[in-house]
């Protein structure tokens, strides 16, 4: 039946161009897949290969080099090597555990502190001083202006004299700090779509502002805090100035330690490729599994 | 928004006793007071008046956070049901002030002294030297420079985001399997992504793109000339932060109105009509704010300069973060370090406010 129809001059025109167009598309999305995805699988190839392979340029597995576990063994993690104890595993564990804690209490801690004020900016009327609501909103938003570098020195002397350098406390307030803004700009944009009159007939029932608040308004928030929580975890555990800045053995996170490699001279590529990947990897299975949320959490406050 | 009167209306008939009122100022007064004695105690103990005091000031904090949370609790004892409203915002509220302009100010006062923390005489008030040095710091100035190309080179990011958006946005299959590609490089940290792509990717002697250039009998150079190193860090702090204006754009496209894209295809519009005249002009809104947050971003860049080119060549690549970095790592200059951050800073706020008023302006004005 519908071949009769196609055999028609203007259809098979319009067929053809359907065709070109689709091809265009999906050479456009390969091209960039390759682009985003090649660093990618050329670090985490690298990993496993000898210093041969490297040269050689190879880059299939299995097919045009063997891998072998000799990158990741120089991080102490490989099957042959993780029944011992080894030095350099420890270290490579404590950075990883520093930036777990740390990023994650920060975000916690941010969106604590966020939501509460989102939530009262949103449903209240505020006077500090002069400042009404929407001098408060700007002066939380305009702390995103603020660059690190103002900060950093006045807060390595600040720590210097309150001991906070080089503890994981020190790293962890300055992280709420940085992504608070973000945070507030996130769940404020969550509570105005919130129906008012979900907290009213709360206060009718009996509850108080508080408990609406809790009882009410968190589970229905809680898809956006989550959202909120998992684009502040990954800005924290990226973060680099500030701790390049102030830490030193201690409270070192990931991303210090990989810089700190780079920087001696003749790198060892397939070491440096293991503890890349490593430091890239949580954030890799985040984005797979969390995809959703971390889109909707940016997406959030692009479209009113 | 309306901003007089609550959204939430409560009524309340609040009895606060007077022994309540004194009891919640004599809270916050009297933490006050402990933290203010204990520094004041603290600064005579470092300045060698008296011989007695703590090894560090972090008992000053302790008595400080104990002042902000007497402050906090008071709010409920002395203003009641009005103040359990103040807590929403409260805690958020001190945490900033505290971490930002209490360091600020400490920050102006160090930006006019001569402190560097290898010299062993402390901070030295030098009036206006730091600012003449400034002055006459050819490679700050080059800094600034640069920040300027780097922020034009945001254009073209937005070009390709908006591209990568629309492609997401068309009729594919896969389109989650797409999405979470594209957002991938988003969530690498500059570090490792400095390493990935800066310094083995690009490797000069063994980098699978410098072999496909030598393949191609061209001899490849990436960082040894400033204008091939400027475009190398733009087209990586790129690779990472163009997903971030990309899903930014396909939200803003998901929330077009079906209806007008429909009208347009039955008046017969063709796909580059429609994109001209209704697409792009709906979508302004979004890319604006899309725009401006990746431009303030964009003003913070320093983690892949710091390690990959350190500013190099001859400071081609320098933004003015990793200028500063390098000032303090390598010459522990807190002082004049101190000074270009908050001229920085000035010269991004008086930056993003005309960049703000222009955009509300242009918005604004009838189409």
């Amino acid at each position: 039946m519908t071949a009769i129809f196609k055999e028609h001059e203007s259809d098979r025109r319009v067929t053809s161009k359907w065709w070109a167009s689709r091809i265009a598309i999906y050479t456009a999305l390969f091209i960039w897949m390759i682009v985003c995805l090649f660093p990618i699988l050329w670090t985490i190839t690298t990993s496993f290969k000898l210093a041969p392979d490297v040269m050689k340029g190879n880059l299939i597995p299995w097919w045009d080099f063997t891998p072998r576990w000799k990158g990741w063994e120089s991080i102490g993690i490989s099957p042959r090597l993780i029944g011992e104890v080894s030095t350099v595993r420890e270290e490579f564990l404590k950075r990883f555990w520093n930036s777990t804690i740390i990023s994650i209490s920060a975000a916690l801690l941010a969106v604590l502190l966020g939501s509460l004020a989102a939530y009262g900016l949103s449903r209240f009327s505020y006077r500090f001083g002069f400042m009404k609501n929407s001098d408060i909103s700007f002066f939380f938003l305009s702390q995103m202006i603020l660059p690190p570098v103002v900060l950093a020195l006045p807060f390595l002397i600040l720590y210097k004299s309150l001991g906070l350098l080089d503890s994981r406390i020190g790293l962890i307030l300055l992280y709420t700090l940085m992504v608070l803004p973000i945070v507030i700009w996130i769940m404020r944009d969550q509570f105005h779509g919130i129906p008012i009159e979900l907290e009213e007939a709360a206060l009718v029932d009996g509850l108080g502002i508080w408990g609406a608040f809790m009882q009410i308004v968190l589970p229905i928030a809680l898809p956006g805090m989550v959202a909120a929580f998992i684009l502040s975890l990954v800005l924290c555990w990226n973060e680099y100035f500030f701790a390049a800045l102030l830490t030193s053995s201690n409270a070192s996170t990931l991303p210090v330690m990989v810089a700190s490699q780079t920087g001696s001279q003749g790198i060892n590529w397939w070491s440096m490729a293991a503890l890349s990947s490593a430091a890239i990897l949580p954030l890799v299975i985040v984005a797979i599994f969390l995809e959703k949320y971390i889109i909707k959490g940016m997406a959030a406050g692009a479209v009113k | 928004m309306n901003t007089d009167g609550d959204l939430l209306h409560t009524v309340t008939a609040d009895n606060i006793s007077d022994a309540r009122k004194r009891l919640g100022k004599t809270m916050v007064w009297g933490s006050a007071l402990l933290c203010a004695s204990m520094a004041v105690l603290q600064a005579a103990y470092q300045a060698e008046h008296i011989s007695i005091g703590f090894e560090t000031w972090r008992p000053i904090l302790y008595a400080y956070m104990l002042w902000a949370t007497a402050l906090c609790l008071a709010q409920v004892i002395v203003n009641g049901e009005k103040g359990k409203r103040t807590l929403f915002v409260l805690p958020a509220a001190l945490f900033v002030v505290s971490l930002v302009i209490f360091p600020l100010l400490f920050a102006l006062y160090i930006s006019f002294t001569d402190w560097n923390l290898a010299s062993p005489n402390g901070p030295q008030p030098n009036g206006f030297d730091n600012l003449y040095q400034m002055w006459n710091d050819s490679f700050y100035w080059n800094a600034l420079k640069n920040m300027v190309y780097y922020v034009l080179a945001v254009s073209v990011e937005y070009v390709l985001a908006f591209a990568l958006a629309l492609l997401l946005n068309a009729q594919i299959r896969a389109r989650k399997f797409f999405r979470v590609v594209f957002l991938l490089p988003l969530m690498l940290s500059p570090v490792a992504v400095s390493w990935m792509i800066g310094k083995s990717m690009f490797e000069v002697r063994f980098g699978p793109v410098s072999r496909l250039i030598r393949e191609f009998g061209g001899e490849p150079t990436f960082f040894g000339n400033p204008e091939i190193a400027r475009f190398m860090i733009m087209a990586m702090d790129a690779w990472t932060f163009i997903p971030f204006m990309m899903i930014m754009l396909l939200a803003g496209l998901q929330a077009l109105p079906r209806e007008v894209l429909e009208a347009s295809k039955v008046d017969g519009a063709s796909g580059w009509q429609s994109f001209k005249e209704i697409v792009f002009p709906l979508m302004l809104p979004v890319s604006v704010t899309a725009v401006v947050i990746r431009i303030i971003f964009k003003l913070k860049l320093a983690d892949v300069i710091i390690n990959v080119t350190s500013g190099g060549p001859g400071g081609a690549t320098d933004s003015v973060t990793s200028f500063i970095f390098r000032e303090y790592r390598d010459r522990s200059n807190v002082g004049y370090g101190t000074l270009l951050a908050m001229v920085y800073l000035v010269l991004i706020v008086i930056f993003v406010t005309l960049l703000l008023k222009l955009v509300s302006r242009w918005m604004e004005r009838p189409a």
